[in-house]
């Protein structure tokens, strides 16, 4: 091994531990998400000539290892994933959607207009409560929300690793975004303006 | 005219795929109107954008503390 190609590995294992938190969160599993970084970690450096200084190194990584993930998500047998959807109560979730529209199919509330929501993600503690409201989704209607919109599988790709139907995952995304959307709302949106111009201060 | 119920699924659908002319246009037609869609229809296209940037302070966050 020449010094180049230590000079690498060592890059490469500097950012190994943020690898293997973006993977656990995914992966839910220290095992699975640490394979995930090894092979990340693996490709990378057989790979490590196409990647020029070090700038874009963590973005190039971050995709290999979505990629890794998606993987995994695509090898694994339906028994072990699809069994955990297959769960979905319908019963809970059509009650749920019931809260967001009255019977005649109009907005029960429904959404207010929101002050400069581009202003929010320059806020800190917009994200601390955005976190808050992806983490307040059911658990499974949480993973099909961030298989789509965090780790970027397509509907199709989502619903084969899910073994959700089609139907089931319009009906799930649709109803994570009527739940986010509403908890933003709630919990950041229409809070008093002054409250959150003194936290800015 | 489609209930509000309904264009707010299908604005949900045109985010991970491609709508027929004629949802697109119920859709068109109905925000035009409907205030309250309207919000809906921008407010998930900004989740979309914080769900992403979500991810970018994420890998962010974690790689200052490794």
């Amino acid at each position: 091994m020449n010094t180049s190609s230590q000079l690498i590995e060592a890059l490469l294992a500097e950012h190994r531990p943020m690898l293997f938190r973006f993977a656990l969160l995914q992966l839910k599993d220290n095992e699975l998400a640490d394979d995930a970084v090894q092979e990340t970690l693996l490709a990378a450096w057989q790979a490590s000539a196409s990647f020029q200084g070090t700038a874009g190194l963590r973005t190039w990584l971050i995709g290999i290892l979505k990629h890794k993930i998606a993987d995994h998500w695509r090898r694994s047998s339906r028994e072990v994933t699809a069994a955990v959807f297959d769960q979905i109560d319908n019963d809970a979730d059509e009650v749920d959607e019931d809260d967001f529209f009255i019977s005649n199919g109009h907005w029960n509330g429904g959404p207010s207009t929101w002050n400069d929501p581009e202003a929010a993600l320059k806020q800190l503690e917009f994200w601390a409560i955005y976190e808050i409201c992806q983490n307040n989704l059911p658990p499974k209607m949480a993973r099909v929300f961030m298989l789509r919109e965090l780790v970027g599988l397509d509907a199709e790709e989502v619903c084969r690793e899910t073994g959700l139907s089609d139907a089931n995952y319009w009906v799930t995304m649709h109803r994570a975004r009527l739940r986010l959307r509403e908890c933003l709302e709630i919990r950041w949106f229409n809070q008093p303006k002054t409250q959150k111009d003194n936290k800015h201060a | 005219m489609r209930s509000c119920r309904d264009i707010t699924a299908l604005v949900s659908q045109g985010l991970d795929k491609q709508l027929s002319l004629g949802e697109r246009l119920a859709i068109g037609v109905h925000v035009m109107m409907c205030p309250r869609c309207r919000n809906f229809q921008s407010q998930t296209q900004f989740i979309r954008k914080a769900a992403h940037r979500y991810t970018e302070q994420l890998q962010n966050s974690l790689d200052k503390k490794s």
